[in-house]
Protein backbone atom coordinates (compact mmCIF):
# COMPACT_ATOMS: atom_id res chain seq x y z
CA UNK A 1 0.00 0.00 0.00
CA UNK A 2 1.40 3.14 -1.00
CA UNK A 3 0.01 6.98 0.17
CA UNK A 4 0.34 9.96 -2.27
CA UNK A 5 1.07 12.78 0.55
CA UNK A 6 0.13 16.34 -1.17
CA UNK A 7 3.19 17.39 0.13
CA UNK A 8 5.80 14.81 -0.84
CA UNK A 9 4.51 12.78 -3.26
CA UNK A 10 3.95 8.68 -3.00
CA UNK A 11 5.35 6.89 -0.45
CA UNK A 12 5.69 3.82 1.37
CA UNK A 13 3.12 2.81 4.06
CA UNK A 14 5.38 2.52 6.42
CA UNK A 15 6.22 6.43 6.41
CA UNK A 16 2.30 7.09 7.70
CA UNK A 17 1.01 6.11 10.76
CA UNK A 18 -2.86 4.95 10.90
CA UNK A 19 -4.88 7.17 13.74
CA UNK A 20 -8.67 6.45 13.30
CA UNK A 21 -11.91 7.53 11.57
CA UNK A 22 -12.49 11.22 10.80
CA UNK A 23 -14.25 11.08 13.69
CA UNK A 24 -11.17 12.14 15.35
CA UNK A 25 -11.88 15.45 14.03
CA UNK A 26 -15.20 16.40 15.40
CA UNK A 27 -13.75 16.74 18.52
CA UNK A 28 -16.91 17.87 21.11
CA UNK A 29 -17.14 21.55 22.45
CA UNK A 30 -16.29 21.91 25.66
CA UNK A 31 -19.25 21.12 28.42
CA UNK A 32 -20.53 19.00 25.25
CA UNK A 33 -22.87 15.95 27.04
CA UNK A 34 -21.10 12.59 27.83
CA UNK A 35 -22.94 10.83 24.53
CA UNK A 36 -21.08 13.31 22.15
CA UNK A 37 -17.84 12.22 24.10
CA UNK A 38 -18.29 8.52 23.97
CA UNK A 39 -19.48 9.08 20.33
CA UNK A 40 -16.25 11.03 19.11
CA UNK A 41 -14.05 8.56 21.30
CA UNK A 42 -15.77 5.44 20.85
CA UNK A 43 -18.42 4.68 18.12
CA UNK A 44 -17.80 4.17 15.10
CA UNK A 45 -19.63 3.78 11.93
CA UNK A 46 -16.82 0.69 10.38
CA UNK A 47 -17.77 1.28 7.12
CA UNK A 48 -17.05 -2.00 4.81
CA UNK A 49 -16.25 -0.20 1.51
CA UNK A 50 -15.20 3.74 1.18
CA UNK A 51 -13.90 5.51 4.39
CA UNK A 52 -12.16 8.67 5.25
CA UNK A 53 -9.93 7.94 8.21
CA UNK A 54 -7.08 9.84 10.09
CA UNK A 55 -3.00 9.50 8.87
CA UNK A 56 0.51 11.23 10.11
CA UNK A 57 3.38 11.47 7.87
CA UNK A 58 5.60 10.30 10.60
CA UNK A 59 8.43 10.18 8.55
CA UNK A 60 7.47 12.45 6.00
CA UNK A 61 6.36 16.16 6.50
CA UNK A 62 4.97 15.60 9.42
CA UNK A 63 1.40 16.64 8.39
CA UNK A 64 -2.01 14.85 9.45
CA UNK A 65 -3.90 13.68 6.05
CA UNK A 66 -7.79 12.91 5.87
CA UNK A 67 -7.15 9.76 3.24
CA UNK A 68 -10.42 8.88 1.20
CA UNK A 69 -10.01 4.48 1.34
CA UNK A 70 -11.61 1.51 0.14
CA UNK A 71 -11.45 -0.82 3.64
CA UNK A 72 -12.57 -4.06 1.60
CA UNK A 73 -9.61 -3.43 -1.96
CA UNK A 74 -7.73 -1.07 -0.06
CA UNK A 75 -7.51 1.16 -2.96
CA UNK A 76 -6.61 5.06 -1.84
CA UNK A 77 -8.99 7.16 -3.82
CA UNK A 78 -8.05 10.63 -1.76
CA UNK A 79 -5.30 12.11 0.48
CA UNK A 80 -5.90 15.83 1.51
CA UNK A 81 -4.05 18.08 4.56
CA UNK A 82 -5.98 18.37 7.46
CA UNK A 83 -4.34 21.91 7.59
CA UNK A 84 -6.14 22.57 4.03
CA UNK A 85 -9.14 21.50 5.18
CA UNK A 86 -9.52 23.59 8.40
CA UNK A 87 -9.41 26.77 5.93
CA UNK B 1 -23.74 -41.71 15.94
CA UNK B 2 -21.00 -41.68 19.09
CA UNK B 3 -17.26 -41.58 18.32
CA UNK B 4 -14.87 -44.01 19.81
CA UNK B 5 -11.49 -45.24 19.08
CA UNK B 6 -13.74 -48.81 18.46
CA UNK B 7 -15.67 -47.08 15.97
CA UNK B 8 -12.51 -46.07 14.05
CA UNK B 9 -11.14 -49.88 13.98
CA UNK B 10 -13.97 -51.19 12.73
CA UNK B 11 -15.00 -48.56 10.06
CA UNK B 12 -11.44 -48.83 9.27
CA UNK B 13 -11.76 -52.67 8.78
CA UNK B 14 -15.27 -52.15 6.71
CA UNK B 15 -14.15 -49.70 4.00
CA UNK B 16 -15.26 -46.77 6.37
CA UNK B 17 -18.64 -46.93 4.70
CA UNK B 18 -20.51 -46.38 8.06
CA UNK B 19 -20.13 -43.01 8.66
CA UNK B 20 -22.72 -41.23 8.49
CA UNK B 21 -22.67 -36.67 7.97
CA UNK B 22 -21.91 -34.99 11.95
CA UNK B 23 -24.96 -32.59 11.37
CA UNK B 24 -28.06 -32.40 9.13
CA UNK B 25 -28.72 -29.74 5.99
CA UNK B 26 -32.38 -28.30 7.44
CA UNK B 27 -33.93 -25.74 5.66
CA UNK B 28 -34.71 -22.59 8.11
CA UNK B 29 -38.58 -23.03 9.81
CA UNK B 30 -41.00 -20.18 9.39
CA UNK B 31 -40.04 -19.00 13.38
CA UNK B 32 -38.02 -19.93 16.21
CA UNK B 33 -37.09 -19.34 20.03
CA UNK B 34 -34.10 -18.22 19.03
CA UNK B 35 -32.04 -17.14 16.37
CA UNK B 36 -28.42 -16.81 16.36
CA UNK B 37 -26.61 -14.58 13.68
CA UNK B 38 -23.42 -16.25 12.93
CA UNK B 39 -21.97 -19.84 12.62
CA UNK B 40 -18.71 -19.45 13.61
CA UNK B 41 -17.18 -20.75 17.38
CA UNK B 42 -19.16 -18.13 19.67
CA UNK B 43 -22.24 -18.81 17.47
CA UNK B 44 -22.33 -22.10 17.42
CA UNK B 45 -20.94 -22.78 20.87
CA UNK B 46 -24.00 -20.18 22.53
CA UNK B 47 -26.76 -22.58 20.26
CA UNK B 48 -24.72 -25.62 22.18
CA UNK B 49 -24.96 -24.01 25.67
CA UNK B 50 -28.80 -22.86 25.14
CA UNK B 51 -29.72 -26.76 23.93
CA UNK B 52 -27.31 -28.10 26.45
CA UNK B 53 -27.80 -26.21 30.20
CA UNK B 54 -31.15 -24.07 29.23
CA UNK B 55 -33.41 -26.68 27.39
CA UNK B 56 -33.74 -24.18 24.21
CA UNK B 57 -33.93 -25.88 21.57
CA UNK B 58 -35.92 -24.54 18.55
CA UNK B 59 -33.02 -22.40 17.94
CA UNK B 60 -31.59 -21.37 14.25
CA UNK B 61 -28.05 -20.66 14.00
CA UNK B 62 -27.94 -18.54 10.67
CA UNK B 63 -24.67 -18.51 8.57
CA UNK B 64 -23.66 -16.66 5.25
CA UNK B 65 -21.08 -19.02 4.35
CA UNK B 66 -20.39 -22.57 5.85
CA UNK B 67 -20.20 -23.40 9.20
CA UNK B 68 -16.41 -22.05 10.43
CA UNK B 69 -16.25 -20.16 7.69
CA UNK B 70 -14.56 -17.20 9.60
CA UNK B 71 -12.54 -16.49 12.49
CA UNK B 72 -12.85 -19.78 14.02
CA UNK B 73 -11.08 -21.49 10.86
CA UNK B 74 -8.20 -18.67 10.23
CA UNK B 75 -6.60 -17.77 13.77
CA UNK B 76 -3.84 -19.67 15.56
CA UNK B 77 -5.31 -21.59 17.83
CA UNK B 78 -3.82 -20.32 21.10
CA UNK B 79 -5.16 -21.16 24.66
CA UNK B 80 -4.55 -19.58 27.73
CA UNK B 81 -5.62 -18.05 30.74
CA UNK B 82 -3.30 -15.28 31.65
CA UNK B 83 -5.83 -12.18 32.12
CA UNK B 84 -4.85 -9.58 34.83
CA UNK B 85 -7.98 -7.67 35.52
CA UNK B 86 -10.74 -8.59 37.58
CA UNK B 87 -13.66 -9.05 34.80
CA UNK B 88 -11.19 -10.57 32.21
CA UNK B 89 -9.31 -13.18 34.65
CA UNK B 90 -12.45 -14.83 35.93
CA UNK B 91 -14.05 -15.18 32.66
CA UNK B 92 -10.99 -16.79 30.75
CA UNK B 93 -10.10 -18.24 34.18
CA UNK B 94 -13.85 -20.34 33.12
CA UNK B 95 -13.25 -20.75 29.48
CA UNK B 96 -9.94 -23.05 29.94
CA UNK B 97 -11.68 -25.09 32.76
CA UNK B 98 -14.79 -25.84 29.97
CA UNK B 99 -11.43 -26.45 27.51
CA UNK B 100 -10.35 -29.37 29.59
CA UNK B 101 -13.79 -31.07 29.55
CA UNK B 102 -14.12 -30.19 26.06
CA UNK B 103 -13.55 -33.49 24.55
CA UNK B 104 -15.40 -35.74 26.75
CA UNK B 105 -18.35 -33.43 26.71
CA UNK B 106 -18.40 -32.85 22.69
CA UNK B 107 -17.03 -36.23 22.36
CA UNK B 108 -14.70 -34.90 19.98
CA UNK B 109 -11.39 -34.65 19.09
CA UNK B 110 -10.89 -31.05 19.57
CA UNK B 111 -7.10 -31.86 19.77
CA UNK B 112 -6.60 -29.65 22.80
CA UNK B 113 -2.93 -29.30 24.08
CA UNK B 114 -1.69 -28.20 26.96
CA UNK B 115 1.60 -27.32 25.76
CA UNK B 116 2.98 -24.71 28.14
CA UNK B 117 2.86 -20.95 26.72
CA UNK B 118 5.86 -19.05 28.06
CA UNK B 119 6.07 -14.92 27.91
CA UNK B 120 8.81 -13.69 27.55
CA UNK B 121 10.78 -10.73 29.28
CA UNK B 122 13.45 -8.59 28.77
CA UNK B 123 14.19 -6.22 31.22
CA UNK B 124 14.18 -5.51 35.07
CA UNK B 125 10.46 -3.46 34.59
CA UNK B 126 8.88 -6.11 32.36
CA UNK B 127 9.81 -8.89 34.88
CA UNK B 128 8.02 -6.60 37.66
CA UNK B 129 5.07 -6.57 35.33
CA UNK B 130 5.73 -10.30 34.93
CA UNK B 131 5.46 -11.30 38.74
CA UNK B 132 2.12 -9.13 39.04
CA UNK B 133 0.48 -10.95 35.93
CA UNK B 134 1.68 -14.67 37.70
CA UNK B 135 0.50 -13.73 40.72
CA UNK B 136 -3.23 -12.77 39.36
CA UNK B 137 -3.33 -16.16 37.80
CA UNK B 138 -2.31 -17.74 40.74
CA UNK B 139 -4.94 -15.73 42.93
CA UNK B 140 -7.56 -16.49 40.39
CA UNK B 141 -6.85 -20.19 40.65
CA UNK B 142 -5.09 -20.71 37.64
CA UNK B 143 -1.05 -21.59 37.50
CA UNK B 144 2.10 -19.31 36.41
CA UNK B 145 5.53 -20.19 36.77
CA UNK B 146 8.05 -17.30 36.64
CA UNK B 147 11.68 -18.80 34.86
CA UNK B 148 14.75 -16.75 35.29
CA UNK B 149 16.90 -17.24 32.17
CA UNK B 150 18.20 -20.10 32.95
CA UNK B 151 14.89 -22.15 33.51
CA UNK B 152 13.84 -20.50 30.31
CA UNK B 153 17.24 -22.19 28.18
CA UNK B 154 16.08 -25.47 29.89
CA UNK B 155 12.57 -24.87 28.23
CA UNK B 156 13.86 -23.15 24.92
CA UNK B 157 17.56 -23.48 24.55
CA UNK B 158 17.13 -22.58 20.85
CA UNK B 159 16.54 -18.44 21.64
CA UNK B 160 18.32 -16.66 20.77
CA UNK B 161 19.25 -15.23 24.50
CA UNK B 162 21.70 -12.68 24.42
CA UNK B 163 20.08 -10.34 21.64
CA UNK B 164 21.42 -6.67 21.94
CA UNK B 165 18.27 -4.92 22.15
CA UNK B 166 16.01 -7.59 23.58
CA UNK B 167 18.72 -9.97 25.94
CA UNK B 168 16.32 -12.60 27.65
CA UNK B 169 15.88 -11.88 30.95
CA UNK B 170 13.48 -15.12 31.81
CA UNK B 171 9.59 -15.60 31.14
CA UNK B 172 6.14 -16.34 32.59
CA UNK B 173 5.71 -20.41 31.93
CA UNK B 174 1.52 -21.10 31.84
CA UNK B 175 1.53 -24.99 32.08
CA UNK B 176 -2.31 -25.19 31.28
CA UNK B 177 -1.66 -23.04 28.30
CA UNK B 178 -1.50 -24.42 24.64
CA UNK B 179 -3.00 -24.91 21.53
CA UNK B 180 -6.28 -26.70 20.12
CA UNK B 181 -7.80 -27.56 16.09
CA UNK B 182 -9.18 -24.88 15.76
CA UNK B 183 -11.80 -26.43 13.02
CA UNK B 184 -12.42 -29.28 15.27
CA UNK B 185 -13.92 -26.81 17.77
CA UNK B 186 -16.53 -25.42 15.73
CA UNK B 187 -17.57 -28.71 13.89
CA UNK B 188 -17.84 -30.39 17.35
CA UNK B 189 -19.73 -27.33 18.36
CA UNK B 190 -21.89 -27.96 15.58
CA UNK B 191 -22.36 -31.36 15.80
CA UNK B 192 -23.45 -31.15 19.46
CA UNK B 193 -26.18 -28.56 18.56
CA UNK B 194 -27.33 -30.42 15.71
CA UNK B 195 -27.50 -33.44 18.12
CA UNK B 196 -29.63 -31.90 20.75
CA UNK B 197 -32.15 -30.44 17.66
CA UNK B 198 -30.32 -26.69 16.92
CA UNK B 199 -31.13 -26.16 13.08
CA UNK B 200 -27.58 -25.01 11.47
CA UNK B 201 -28.36 -23.00 8.40
CA UNK B 202 -26.43 -22.35 6.52
CA UNK B 203 -25.74 -19.71 2.86
CA UNK B 204 -28.37 -17.74 4.67
CA UNK B 205 -26.99 -14.12 5.22
CA UNK B 206 -29.30 -11.86 6.87
CA UNK B 207 -30.20 -8.61 5.51
CA UNK B 208 -32.86 -7.40 7.91
CA UNK B 209 -33.81 -7.41 11.82
CA UNK B 210 -36.96 -6.90 12.32
CA UNK B 211 -37.64 -4.93 15.24
CA UNK B 212 -41.52 -3.31 16.37
CA UNK B 213 -42.21 -1.07 19.14
CA UNK B 214 -38.64 -1.49 20.60
CA UNK B 215 -38.93 -5.51 20.95
CA UNK B 216 -37.69 -8.23 18.18
CA UNK B 217 -39.78 -9.86 16.29
CA UNK B 218 -37.32 -11.77 14.06
CA UNK B 219 -34.90 -11.24 10.68
CA UNK B 220 -34.97 -11.05 6.70
CA UNK B 221 -32.52 -13.49 5.21
CA UNK B 222 -32.20 -14.46 1.80
CA UNK B 223 -33.66 -17.79 2.54
CA UNK B 224 -37.06 -15.71 3.48
CA UNK B 225 -38.23 -13.97 7.14
CA UNK B 226 -37.63 -15.95 10.05
CA UNK B 227 -39.64 -14.60 13.22
CA UNK B 228 -37.47 -15.03 16.43
CA UNK B 229 -38.12 -14.26 20.53
CA UNK B 230 -34.72 -13.60 20.52
CA UNK B 231 -32.33 -12.96 18.36
CA UNK B 232 -28.14 -13.16 18.99
CA UNK B 233 -25.79 -11.00 17.09
CA UNK B 234 -22.89 -13.19 17.09
CA UNK B 235 -20.61 -12.12 13.79
CA UNK B 236 -17.48 -11.01 15.16
CA UNK B 237 -15.54 -8.36 12.43
CA UNK B 238 -19.14 -7.85 11.00
CA UNK B 239 -20.83 -6.87 14.21
CA UNK B 240 -21.08 -3.40 13.16
CA UNK B 241 -22.74 -4.17 9.64
CA UNK B 242 -25.17 -6.69 11.52
CA UNK B 243 -25.92 -4.02 14.60
CA UNK B 244 -26.44 -1.17 12.15
CA UNK B 245 -29.44 -3.40 10.73
CA UNK B 246 -30.48 -2.42 14.13
CA UNK B 247 -29.75 1.00 14.49
CA UNK B 248 -26.36 0.75 16.66
CA UNK B 249 -23.45 2.01 15.85
CA UNK B 250 -20.81 0.41 18.23
CA UNK B 251 -17.40 0.63 19.20
CA UNK B 252 -15.80 -1.51 17.06
CA UNK B 253 -13.50 -0.78 14.48
CA UNK B 254 -12.71 -3.83 11.96
CA UNK B 255 -8.76 -4.50 11.56
CA UNK B 256 -6.37 -6.79 9.49
CA UNK B 257 -4.47 -9.77 11.44
CA UNK B 258 -1.91 -11.47 9.86
CA UNK B 259 -0.73 -14.79 10.30
CA UNK B 260 2.14 -17.42 8.97
CA UNK B 261 2.45 -20.70 8.33
CA UNK B 262 5.69 -22.74 7.35
CA UNK B 263 5.83 -26.37 5.82
CA UNK B 264 6.09 -29.32 7.69
CA UNK B 265 8.85 -29.85 9.53
CA UNK B 266 10.01 -32.56 12.69
CA UNK B 267 8.60 -31.32 16.18
CA UNK B 268 10.64 -28.75 17.33
CA UNK B 269 8.77 -26.13 19.02
CA UNK B 270 7.46 -27.40 21.96
CA UNK B 271 5.66 -24.67 24.07
CA UNK B 272 3.45 -21.63 22.77
CA UNK B 273 6.30 -18.80 22.59
CA UNK B 274 5.44 -15.04 22.87
CA UNK B 275 7.86 -12.82 22.20
CA UNK B 276 6.11 -9.06 23.07
CA UNK B 277 8.48 -6.15 22.67
CA UNK B 278 8.59 -7.83 18.86
CA UNK B 279 4.95 -8.20 18.66
CA UNK B 280 6.02 -11.73 17.64
CA UNK B 281 4.39 -15.59 18.73
CA UNK B 282 4.95 -19.13 17.78
CA UNK B 283 4.00 -22.45 18.11
CA UNK B 284 4.42 -25.64 16.26
CA UNK B 285 0.90 -27.46 14.87
CA UNK B 286 0.70 -31.05 15.38
CA UNK B 287 0.93 -31.30 11.50
CA UNK B 288 3.84 -29.73 11.72
CA UNK B 289 3.95 -26.36 10.18
CA UNK B 290 4.91 -23.52 12.34
CA UNK B 291 2.26 -21.04 12.98
CA UNK B 292 3.22 -17.75 13.63
CA UNK B 293 1.93 -14.23 13.55
CA UNK B 294 2.50 -10.74 15.20
CA UNK B 295 0.31 -7.54 15.49
CA UNK B 296 -2.33 -5.79 13.37
CA UNK B 297 -1.24 -4.01 10.13
CA UNK B 298 -2.90 -0.59 12.17
CA UNK B 299 -5.33 0.54 9.93
CA UNK B 300 -8.97 -0.50 9.42
CA UNK B 301 -9.46 -3.46 6.73
CA UNK B 302 -11.67 -5.65 5.58
CA UNK B 303 -9.87 -6.93 2.89
CA UNK B 304 -8.74 -10.07 4.79
CA UNK B 305 -5.20 -10.12 3.83
CA UNK B 306 -2.59 -7.37 4.88
CA UNK B 307 0.77 -5.61 3.91
CA UNK B 308 4.09 -6.59 3.17
CA UNK B 309 5.65 -4.36 5.78
CA UNK B 310 3.64 -6.20 8.08
CA UNK B 311 4.98 -9.65 6.64
CA UNK B 312 8.36 -8.41 6.93
CA UNK B 313 8.63 -6.85 10.53
CA UNK B 314 6.89 -10.84 11.87
CA UNK B 315 9.94 -12.62 9.45
CA UNK B 316 12.54 -10.01 11.20
CA UNK B 317 11.08 -10.36 14.63
CA UNK B 318 11.32 -14.17 14.48
CA UNK B 319 14.72 -14.35 13.07
CA UNK B 320 15.91 -12.37 15.65
CA UNK B 321 14.25 -14.61 18.23
CA UNK B 322 14.84 -17.58 17.45
CA UNK B 323 17.41 -18.03 14.55
CA UNK B 324 16.85 -21.81 13.55
CA UNK B 325 13.98 -20.99 11.68
CA UNK B 326 15.88 -19.25 9.25
CA UNK B 327 15.61 -22.22 6.71
CA UNK B 328 11.89 -22.83 6.91
CA UNK B 329 9.61 -22.10 4.19
CA UNK B 330 6.69 -19.84 4.28
CA UNK B 331 3.95 -22.03 2.98
CA UNK B 332 0.94 -19.59 3.19
CA UNK B 333 -0.35 -16.23 4.65
CA UNK B 334 -3.16 -14.79 5.98
CA UNK B 335 -5.36 -12.02 7.59
CA UNK B 336 -8.53 -12.28 9.45
CA UNK B 337 -10.99 -9.69 10.35
CA UNK B 338 -10.64 -8.43 13.48
CA UNK B 339 -13.24 -6.37 15.69
CA UNK B 340 -11.36 -4.24 17.70
CA UNK B 341 -12.56 -2.49 20.66
CA UNK B 342 -11.29 0.44 22.55
CA UNK B 343 -10.08 -1.10 25.49
CA UNK B 344 -9.17 -4.31 23.92
CA UNK B 345 -12.17 -6.29 25.77
CA UNK B 346 -14.81 -7.70 24.88
CA UNK B 347 -18.98 -7.45 24.54
CA UNK B 348 -21.42 -9.56 25.51
CA UNK B 349 -24.71 -7.87 26.61
CA UNK B 350 -28.21 -6.81 26.24
CA UNK B 351 -28.91 -4.15 23.39
CA UNK B 352 -31.59 -1.27 23.26
CA UNK B 353 -33.96 -3.58 21.80
CA UNK B 354 -35.80 -5.96 23.68
CA UNK B 355 -34.90 -9.80 23.01
CA UNK B 356 -31.80 -8.36 20.93
CA UNK B 357 -28.03 -9.36 22.30
CA UNK B 358 -24.63 -8.97 20.85
CA UNK B 359 -21.56 -11.14 21.46
CA UNK B 360 -18.53 -9.38 19.90
CA UNK B 361 -15.42 -7.07 20.18
CA UNK B 362 -12.83 -10.19 21.00
CA UNK B 363 -10.62 -8.35 19.06
CA UNK B 364 -7.82 -11.13 17.79
CA UNK B 365 -8.09 -13.21 21.86
CA UNK B 366 -11.17 -14.50 20.39
CA UNK B 367 -10.17 -18.09 19.76
CA UNK B 368 -9.42 -19.11 23.66
CA UNK B 369 -12.82 -17.59 24.35
CA UNK B 370 -15.30 -19.68 22.58
CA UNK B 371 -16.20 -21.86 24.99
CA UNK B 372 -16.87 -19.13 27.56
CA UNK B 373 -18.80 -16.92 25.13
CA UNK B 374 -20.87 -19.25 24.26
CA UNK B 375 -22.16 -20.08 27.57
CA UNK B 376 -22.56 -16.63 28.86
CA UNK B 377 -23.93 -15.58 25.80
CA UNK B 378 -26.55 -18.71 26.03
CA UNK B 379 -26.80 -17.91 29.73
CA UNK B 380 -27.68 -14.37 29.05
CA UNK B 381 -30.33 -15.19 26.21
CA UNK B 382 -32.00 -17.52 28.72
CA UNK B 383 -32.28 -15.74 31.51
CA UNK B 384 -32.10 -12.14 30.79
CA UNK B 385 -29.03 -11.47 33.02
CA UNK B 386 -25.27 -11.82 32.57
CA UNK B 387 -23.15 -14.41 33.39
CA UNK B 388 -21.24 -13.67 36.83
CA UNK B 389 -17.84 -14.68 35.12
CA UNK B 390 -18.91 -12.09 32.19
CA UNK B 391 -21.07 -9.12 34.25
CA UNK B 392 -18.11 -6.72 33.89
CA UNK B 393 -18.60 -7.27 29.53
CA UNK B 394 -21.01 -4.29 28.98
CA UNK B 395 -21.98 -2.88 25.66
CA UNK B 396 -22.39 0.58 27.99
CA UNK B 397 -18.94 0.84 29.74
CA UNK B 398 -17.48 2.85 27.56
CA UNK B 399 -19.89 5.70 27.65
CA UNK B 400 -19.83 5.13 31.94
CA UNK B 401 -16.23 4.85 31.71
CA UNK B 402 -15.61 0.88 32.83
CA UNK B 403 -13.50 0.30 30.35
CA UNK B 404 -11.32 -2.86 30.68
CA UNK B 405 -8.22 -2.17 29.50
CA UNK B 406 -5.76 -5.40 29.82
CA UNK B 407 -3.14 -3.84 28.30
CA UNK B 408 -3.60 -0.01 29.52
CA UNK B 409 -3.10 1.65 26.34
CA UNK B 410 -6.01 3.85 25.88
CA UNK B 411 -8.86 4.35 23.67
CA UNK B 412 -7.87 3.63 20.38
CA UNK B 413 -9.26 0.58 18.78
CA UNK B 414 -5.86 -0.64 16.98
CA UNK B 415 -3.97 -0.20 20.11
CA UNK B 416 -4.87 -3.57 22.04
Amino acid sequence: MRLTCPLCGERDRREFYYYGAEDYLHRPSEGAPLSEWDSYLHLRDNVAGVVRDLWYHEAGCAQWLVVTRNTVTHEISGVELVAERAK
Amino acid sequence: MRYSGLKVITEGLFGNRGWTPAWRDPAPKAEYDVVIIGGGGHGLATAYYLAKNHGITNVAVLEKGYLGSGNIGRNTTIVRANYFLPGNSEFYSHSLKLWEGLEAELNYNVMHSQRGLINLFHSDGQRDAFVRRGNAMINQGDDAILLDREGVREHLPYLDFDNTRFPIYGGLLHPRGGTARHDAVAWGYARGADRRGVDLIQNCEVTGIDIEGGVVRGVQTTRGAIRARRVGIVVAGRSSQVAAMAGMRLPIESHVLQAFVTEGLKPVINHVVSFGMGHFYISQSDKGGLVFGGDLDFYASYAARGNLPMVEHVMEAGMTLMPMIGRAKVLRSWGGIMDMTPDGSPIIDRTHVEGLFIDCGWNYGGFKAVPASGWCMAHLMATGEPHEVARKFRLDRFATGHLLDEEGTGSQHNLH
